[in-house]
């Protein structure tokens, strides 16, 4: 049986609480009457993930089941999430490669030979060979690579179709071939809340015309929080866009849940409550933390991004997409619901080297805002974890440093943007056409790795409700000039951080600390 | 005899500003430069249309920096004459009539010595069409080689108490111009000849690469006279940017973060050669070196679209001119400022470009003078111009 998540109470005999800070780790005194909030235990995983698999395509919600919706001749368009999800990457062999095995197994029982996979990467950068043969797994790979296993190209205008709009004005334009199949099967990854749903087909496949409507500040400023689906606008404009998905093509989803086992050994302490931790955890945290501080950035960032995390599979739904995600949603609130008496003054958090867009990547100082004040910041429901002008201090270096393949447009939104402003609404009008029209982006997107060249924005407008929410946002360890240039503050400690607080949350703060590892949602009371 | 600077023929003087320049800019102004404060003859030219003028101030211009520093082409050798009293953006007071010119009165300096000055006949054909800047007698005539006021051993320069000009080099200037205003015409007379030069077309993206006297120039220049659409100015410093605001850049960057916002700007493509430097394909249509040096060449040749023009508007430095063959790239020289005097006395007077000086030295203190030019954008100023205290006309024709 796993134990809930809890709220902890700092008193004199509380050890030091642990926080990612980048690429390393550090463990932080917090002040007596703290509140720290540790996620549930992971849930176990299932046994057999492949009874389990074939039993959600025999038996879906809401739709027939799998094989009796194939036939020869007909058009069969497989489409997966991209390497943004999980995080860290599970280990081998990958969930979607596994599922994508069974589904071709029917599709060739059934005698259906026109097979396509699209990874649904949207405006994300294109994974390599390397990525999306560990994602499918070899053998799928080896048969369908490179002609019917691609990603998506948002910007590929001979292979988009558009849908029409939605009641709301919103264009919908989707992978020309997905919406041309007969059937479109999505395998999907839901590590958090805000994934999975219509928001798989309507985003994943889709174009910068068809984010456009839902990625912008106004919708942000709506979704309190993107991570509560049901208090989503973001969500409520990608379900009008799915209605109008299924009108053009048939979509058979499946969803997969997985627990919050996200390290393995030797980083398990990660995962453990501070005064758990064995002898072995503590020796394991000290000589990890020695040879980390020893080490050159880029060999740490290396070594960490190679880690794989030993998930395990908490459930696996099929069929109709709102009946699916209905079943998913309430199996990732059974595994990160975590019940919270009222608002802090101050939140504090520790951001890790890791978030959706850097796998195998940097986290630059842009998507650590993303990764702190967009996702961390929405980890809600109800109500956030910081009151209205309260402050949100979180650790991370925020070193002045980017990938030049992956992210070429974050680099000018840095120098360029953010010079003029900060502000996300003057940003999204002054600036956002510029990049996304860009053709110099546009063919890094399409010939490259690169993240699309409006990416950028769709990362500061992720963050525009905790900008609008919070009174100030410090970052400990941050570099100065750096953090500047993204409008916020820097603090060399804790205890620094907390002091400048105090001009806006007051001497006698109420402190709640974010603990993550393992991902949690915070239910507001 | 009247006070001067000199430059001076040393080799070892030359070798060592040649080496250390570069690193030890304070070096220039101490023992290395072959510069020297000295008493020389006073500059007479016994010849019709010749008369003396003492400056009131004379500014120091990239290219004499270059000189002392032992970095100008060796082009330049055969187009001087040793030793000569640099100096050649002036604004004095004519010690005697010349012509129709009153003595006392206020002139800038044209400084070209051209067929006029030289008294060759008939002038070149060059000078006959009246482009006196393209002069193919600046070696002739009864004059030692000279390209300029400046580099002629015969007839001084500007960082003395006195040159000698012809009449033909000088401009009256309005009462009401301030000396600091007037310093600066020859210098924007360049600067309008370079835009002239470049013939930029209505609604184009032109570069602007180095935001110091030149630059700056350029700049207002440019918006004067052109009808481009965007002025995109490389300032290094602050007060560069502030100053290229107010003489009406569109958009100013630093010099790391040039080709990148060019690239914005103008929607190219961005490629990265190997152990090379990056460059667009596409880009501005017109570029002007405004500095002179590679690092401005380069982003000039690395960021003008094919078939755009790339203005060399100083004295230029060492580049790969590989992009202005793949690119077919038009190279246009702007050496002086000949021809637009009477356009750049309006200019001036009606833009208050004497803001650019920043610090007036006496001739005494040129160490000091040189040491602040040459680290003149670090340390906030943009012109540098000594003020010698030399001998005024009376109104009576003698001279105090």
């Amino acid at each position: 049986m796993s134990r809930p998540g809890f709220v902890l109470e700092v008193d004199e005999r509380t050890p030091p609480i642990l926080f990612h800070h980048g690429e390393n780790f550090r463990l932080e005194k917090l002040p007596l009457g703290s509140r720290v909030v540790y996620g549930p235990d992971p849930l176990p995983g299932i046994g057999d993930v492949d009874a389990a698999i074939e039993h959600a395509l025999l038996n879906p919600l809401g739709m027939e089941p799998l094989p009796s919706l194939l036939r020869p001749g007909m058009r069969l368009t497989i489409a997966f999430d991209d390497i943004s999800l999980p995080l860290p990457q599970m280990r081998t062999p990958d969930i979607r490669g596994r599922i994508i095995e069974h589904v071709l197994r029917h599709a060739a029982r059934a005698g259906v030979d026109d097979v396509r996979l699209y990874v649904a990467n949207s405006l994300h950068r294109r994974m390599t060979a390397a990525e999306i043969k560990r994602a499918v797994g070899e053998r799928v790979f080896r048969s369908f690579w490179p002609d019917a296993l691609q990603n998506h190209d948002a910007e590929d205008r001979d292979n988009l179709a558009y849908l029409g709009k939605t009641e709301h004005g919103e264009d919908v334009e989707i992978n020309k071939h997905a919406a041309e199949s007969d059937l479109l099967v999505y395998v999907n990854i839901n590590l958090v809340s805000m994934d999975g749903g219509h928001k798989s087909v309507a985003v994943g496949l889709g174009s910068y015309r068809s984010v456009k409507p839902h990625h912008n500040v106004e919708t942000m400023l709506q979704s309190k929080s993107y991570m509560d689906p049901r208090h989503s606008a973001l969500h409520r404009s990608c379900d009008r866009m799915g209605k109008i998905v299924e009108k053009t093509v048939k979509i058979f989803h499946i969803e997969t849940t997985l627990n919050n086992r996200a390290f393995g050994a030797p980083f398990e302490f990660l995962q453990k409550r501070e005064w758990e931790w064995t002898l072995k955890d503590q020796a394991a945290y000290f000589a990890a933390k020695r040879a980390n501080d020893r080490t050159p950035v880029k060999t740490r960032r290396a070594m960490f991004h190679k880690i794989a995390a030993p998930y395990g599979l908490t459930g696996i739904a099929a069929g109709d997409v709102d009946e699916v995600h209905t079943v998913t949603l309430e199996r990732v609130h059974r595994q990160q619901i975590v019940e919270v008496d009222g608002q802090a003054d101050v939140l504090v958090a520790g951001l890790p080297y890791i978030g959706p867009y850097n796998v195998n990547s940097i986290m630059n100082p842009i998507l650590a805002v993303c990764e702190g004040l967009g996702y961390f910041f929405n980890m809600y429901r109800g109500k956030p974890l910081v009151r209205q002008g309260g402050v949100m201090i979180m650790f991370h270096p925020v070193r002045n440093e980017f990938h030049s393949l992956h992210h070429p447009s974050y680099i000018d939104f840095f120098e360029q943007v953010l010079s003029v402003s900060t502000d996300p609404e003057t940003i999204q009008a002054k600036f956002e056409q510029q990049f996304a029209e860009d053709e110099w982006y546009r063919h890094l997107y399409r010939t490259g790795y690169a993240y699309h060249g409006v990416h950028p924005f769709y990362m500061w407008y992720w963050a525009s409700h905790a900008m609008a929410h919070l009174g100030d946002v410090i970052y400990v360890g941050g570099d100065r000039s750096t953090v500047a240039r993204l409008g916020f503050r820097s603090a060399t400690t804790l205890a620094d951080a907390l002091d400048m607080a105090s001009e806006t949350a007051g001497r006698s703060p109420r402190i709640t600390a974010m603990r993550t590892p393992p991902l949690w949602l915070a239910e507001v009371r | 005899m009247t006070l001067s600077l000199e430059i001076y023929r040393s080799v070892p003087r030359y070798l060592a500003a040649r080496a250390v320049g570069g690193k030890l800019p304070g070096m220039l102004a101490g023992p290395v430069a072959a510069l020297r404060l000295v008493h020389r003859s006073e500059p007479v030219i016994d010849r019709p249309g010749w008369a003396r003028i003492t400056p009131r101030l004379s500014g120091v211009c990239g290219s004499d920096l270059t000189t002392i520093a032992g970095r100008s082409s060796f082009y330049f050798t055969a187009l001087v004459s040793m030793p000569f009293v640099p100096g050649h953006e002036v604004v004095g007071d004519l010690l005697e009539a010349c012509e129709d010119l009153a003595a006392g009165t206020r002139v800038v300096l044209d400084p070209v010595l051209a067929c006029a000055a030289r008294g060759v006949e008939p002038a070149c054909e060059p000078c006959a069409r009246g482009e006196r800047g393209l002069c193919e007698r600046v070696t002739g005539g009864h004059l030692g080689a000279g390209l300029q006021t400046g580099y002629c051993d015969d007839t001084g320069g500007g960082w003395s108490q006195m040159l000698t000009a012809h009449r033909s080099q000088l401009h009256t200037i309005p009462d009401g111009m301030s000396d600091e205003d007037a310093v600066m015409v020859e210098p924007l007379a360049c600067a309008i000849h370079a835009v002239r030069r470049a013939n930029v077309p209505r609604d184009a993206d032109v570069l602007v690469a180095g935001a110091g006297t030149v630059g700056l120039l350029t700049t207002l220049a440019l918006k004067a006279e052109t009808e481009a659409a965007r002025v995109i100015v490389v300032a290094k410093h602050k007060h560069q940017a502030d100053l290229a605001r107010e003489f009406g850049a569109d958009e100013i960057v630093s010099p790391d973060q040039a080709l990148g916002s060019i690239r914005r700007s103008t929607g190219a493509f961005r490629l990265h050669p190997e152990r090379s430097g990056p460059f667009l394909l596409g880009g501005v249509d017109v570029a002007f070196d405004a500095a002179g040096s590679k690092s401005t060449l380069d982003l000039a040749l690395r960021s003008t679209k094919a078939r755009g023009t790339v203005v060399l508007a100083g004295m230029p430095a060492k580049a790969d001119l590989t992009p202005a063959w793949f690119r077919e790239l038009t190279l246009t020289g702007a050496y002086s400022g000949a021809g637009c005097f009477a356009d750049a006395i309006e200019m001036a007077a009606g833009n208050n470009v004497g803001r650019l000086v920043g610090a007036a030295y006496p001739l005494e203190r040129w160490r000091e003078a040189i040491d602040h030019a040459l680290e003149a954008g670090r340390l906030g100023t943009v012109k540098v111009v000594f003020k010698p205290e030399g001998p005024r006309a009376l109104k009576s024709g003698g001279v105090q």
